[in-house]
């Protein structure tokens, strides 16, 4: 059966569509950032090479996905960089806490990374008395009022500046109201750098690993990746282990898509390409890199050809910006780390189709989504596959719980349809009957909750199928 | 089968991958439009200039003098520098003969570990870069021993040096024209402007962690 008990997606959609601020915050905000891309992807030709080209290299690294992780361990190994595998969100969890402790370090400062919010990560080393500290302007605005990001770029984008203002002047100690741009953001500087300066250890995720060197590579605009990669003398990047390209030369490419993807730029302020820790005579950087791989269900999306295409993922999030649902919905009405058509297809195939299933229902099919996905993930197809495997009891389907919402009266009621469709007999019989009873049907059940939103189907007392053989037209 | 998770990993990948044929891309770099050396200064300039980069032309022989100027006006009271660079070399000599023209220069000698606290206080730092890209608009910089990660960073205000003829067409032309899979250094950055933030209502705003000013000096013949 399917829960509903830990997380109702239809009580979230139907809160975030009467909050009037949330839908101006993200009709503003999603509006933009169509705009921005369209500027960087102007010209239609070199956009679609691109798009193929960006479609190619994944398609390729995934191909050889185990052989590229090995290679790129093996690098990473060999320039100084530790590596640690994780099977799941506890193991990776657990990996960041045993480095903490080895270096008795009681706060850590964060770049953005998507992978620590699918490990909890700030939550769980809370628990062990330690303090994750968000240096993202985005993140460090959520995390003041206790909130997860909305959006896997902008974390704060359902938040508008008064109600930043706000969090600021109440959550920040000493902090005067002041709806200033500049003034909030200088305020963030201050506290941050305060924090920089005296971390140990730094986080970051990984926007593209590289096989052929070993390399990390993170894009940012603020600075703070940099800050807490360079400055702490331990460095923990955690990465899902889809991330691997094999060579350098792939890197721009994917960059350009990423950038003018997420944001409609052309790059970033800062591109980070990280080889190795401090070698020696070095003056700064971080004298111990740890690379923590996840899985956590990654291994088993890999196993299905179809579902495979989620991997290509490069978490551009345009597909949030350019979804309808999205925008009128916002990210928080998931439920889940990553919102929108990609967690529509990512959750439901990664936390089973009991807890998550749900989410591919929220889809009207429009193809928006893969019209602009810079590496053409197939999302409508992967999402009414999603919806199929709802219902299917396909014993070798990969996807948990698959066949949860399949039930004794919707089975019944196909088979008649498939009888209604496939038997003349029964076809003409029970048109008949809908003729003559089915607009006096009672509105119970489902029928009730089908004309909710909609008009309730008249039937006709002749089917065209008569009324042009009276006509005297042959049937062939 | 082992007990790792690592192996475990890996026997599920395995698995599914020898039944996956390779798949090559035909292409790695898109086609490379080539500009002369001009069009290459015009157009990174005009790249990094639109994202608030402030960007000059300077004659190899007398760039300094701009860079006085760009200290005076900024007020700048102390300069980073990397000891024994040729930027360096000549800082320490144009301040030698000129002492109160300059601000105070800073060697970046120690490491991190001693020398953060002063690292925190200072107004501007100095680097050299190892070319530039045209296509996107951004420097190179390939940080080494004697010109250590954090120069172009905590310092609020980033003067970087730029040789005109290193600037390439794309970030994918330099990649391969300079073998840099053979020999990746500890970091490599690139960098387009100064550091901002949009995250507040999309409202632009700099000088978010890193520095608030990005100033390019394009060195010509």
């Amino acid at each position: 059966m399917v829960d509903h008990h830990r997380f109702d997606f239809e009580e979230n959609v139907s809160r975030a569509l009467s909050d009037k601020q949330l839908r101006n915050n993200f009709k503003f905000a999603m509006g933009n950032f169509i705009l921005k891309r369209q500027s960087i992807f102007s010209d239609e030709i070199e956009t679609e090479q691109l798009r193929a080209l960006g479609h190619a290299i994944k398609l390729h690294a995934l191909s050889k996905l185990p052989e590229l992780l090995e290679k790129l361990e093996k690098k990473c190994i060999q320039n100084g960089i530790q590596v640690h595998w994780a099977e799941t969100t506890a193991d990776a969890n657990q990996y960041v806490l045993d480095i903490m402790k080895t270096h008795n370090a009681t706060s850590l400062v964060k770049g953005k990374s998507m992978v620590s919010e699918e490990m909890h990560l700030n939550h769980f080393l809370k628990q062990h008395g330690i303090e994750a500290l968000e240096t993202d302007l985005g993140e460090f605005i959520i995390q003041l009022n206790g909130e997860t990001p909305s959006h896997i770029i902008v974390p704060a984008v359902h938040k508008n500046k008064d109600q930043i203002s706000k969090i600021f002047h109440e959550k920040i100690p000493n902090t005067p109201y002041t709806e200033d741009v500049e003034e909030l953001n200088a305020i963030a500087r201050k506290i941050l750098r305060q924090k920089f300066y005296e971390a140990r250890v730094g986080l970051s995720g990984v926007n593209v690993a590289v096989a052929e060197t070993g390399t990390l590579c993170l894009v940012e605009n603020e600075g703070n990746g940099r800050m807490c990669t360079t400055l702490p003398s331990v460095h923990i990047a955690v990465m899902g282990l889809e991330k691997v390209v094999e060579k350098l030369e792939e890197v721009p490419p994917l960059l350009r898509l990423l950038t003018g993807s997420a944001t409609g730029q052309l790059i970033t302020t800062y591109v980070n390409m990280i080889t190795s820790p401090r070698k020696a005579g070095e003056k700064d950087g971080p004298m111990e890199v740890h690379l923590i791989i996840l899985d956590n269900g990654r291994s088993k999306i890999y196993i299905d050809p179809q579902f495979r295409q989620t991997l290509q993922c490069i978490r551009c999030g345009t597909c949030l910006n350019h979804c309808p649902v999205y925008t009128r919905i916002g990210g928080h009405a998931y439920g889940f780390v990553y919102p929108g058509p990609i967690g529509k297809i990512l959750n439901p195939q990664t936390e089973g189709l009991n807890k998550a299933g749900i989410l591919a229902t929220a889809s009207s099919l429009c193809n928006a989504c893969e019209e602009v996905c810079p590496v053409k993930i197939p999302i409508t197809e992967i999402l009414r596959r999603i919806r199929n495997e709802s219902y299917s009891n396909d014993s070798t389907s990969v996807l948990d719980d698959h066949g949860c919402k399949r039930n004794v009266p919707e089975c019944f009621a196909w088979k008649g349809w498939e009888m209604m469709n496939t038997s003349p007999t029964v076809n003409s019989f029970s048109r008949k009957m809908l003729g003559i009873i089915g607009s006096k049907l009672p509105n119970v059940g489902p029928l009730k909750y089908w004309t909710r939103t909609r008009t309730k189907p008249k039937f006709a007392v002749k089917s065209l199928h008569e009324l042009v053989s009276k006509l005297g037209v042959d049937n062939e | 089968m082992s007990n790792s998770p690592r192996d475990r990993i890996f026997a599920r990948l395995h698995a599914v991958s020898e039944q996956i044929s390779e798949y090559a891309p035909q292409t790695v770099c898109m086609p490379i439009e080539t500009l002369s050396q001009k069009e290459k200064i015009e157009k990174l300039k005009n790249l990094m200039e639109a994202v608030r980069s402030e960007v000059h032309i300077v004659d190899r022989s007398t760039w300094t003098k701009q860079l006085k100027t760009i200290l005076m006006a900024r007020d700048v009271k102390n300069l980073l520098f990397a000891p024994e660079t040729p930027i360096g070399d000549r800082l320490v000599n144009e301040r030698r003969e000129a002492p109160d023209d300059w601000p105070e220069l800073i060697a970046y000698r120690e490491d991190i570990e001693q020398f953060k606290e002063r690292l925190f206080q200072i107004d501007a730092g100095i680097t050299s870069t190892i070319g530039g890209i045209a296509e996107t608009g951004a420097l190179i910089l390939w940080p080494t021993r004697k010109e250590p990660r954090l120069m172009s960073l905590v310092p609020p205000i980033h003067i970087a040096v730029l040789e005109a003829n290193k600037i390439h067409n794309t970030f994918c032309e330099v990649i391969q024209k300079e073998n840099w899979p053979g020999n990746m250094p500890t970091n490599v950055v690139l960098i387009s402007g100064p550091s901002k933030t949009a995250d507040i209502e999309l409202t632009l705003a700099f000088g978010v962690h890193g520095p608030k000013e990005l100033i390019v000096l394009i060195l010509k013949d």
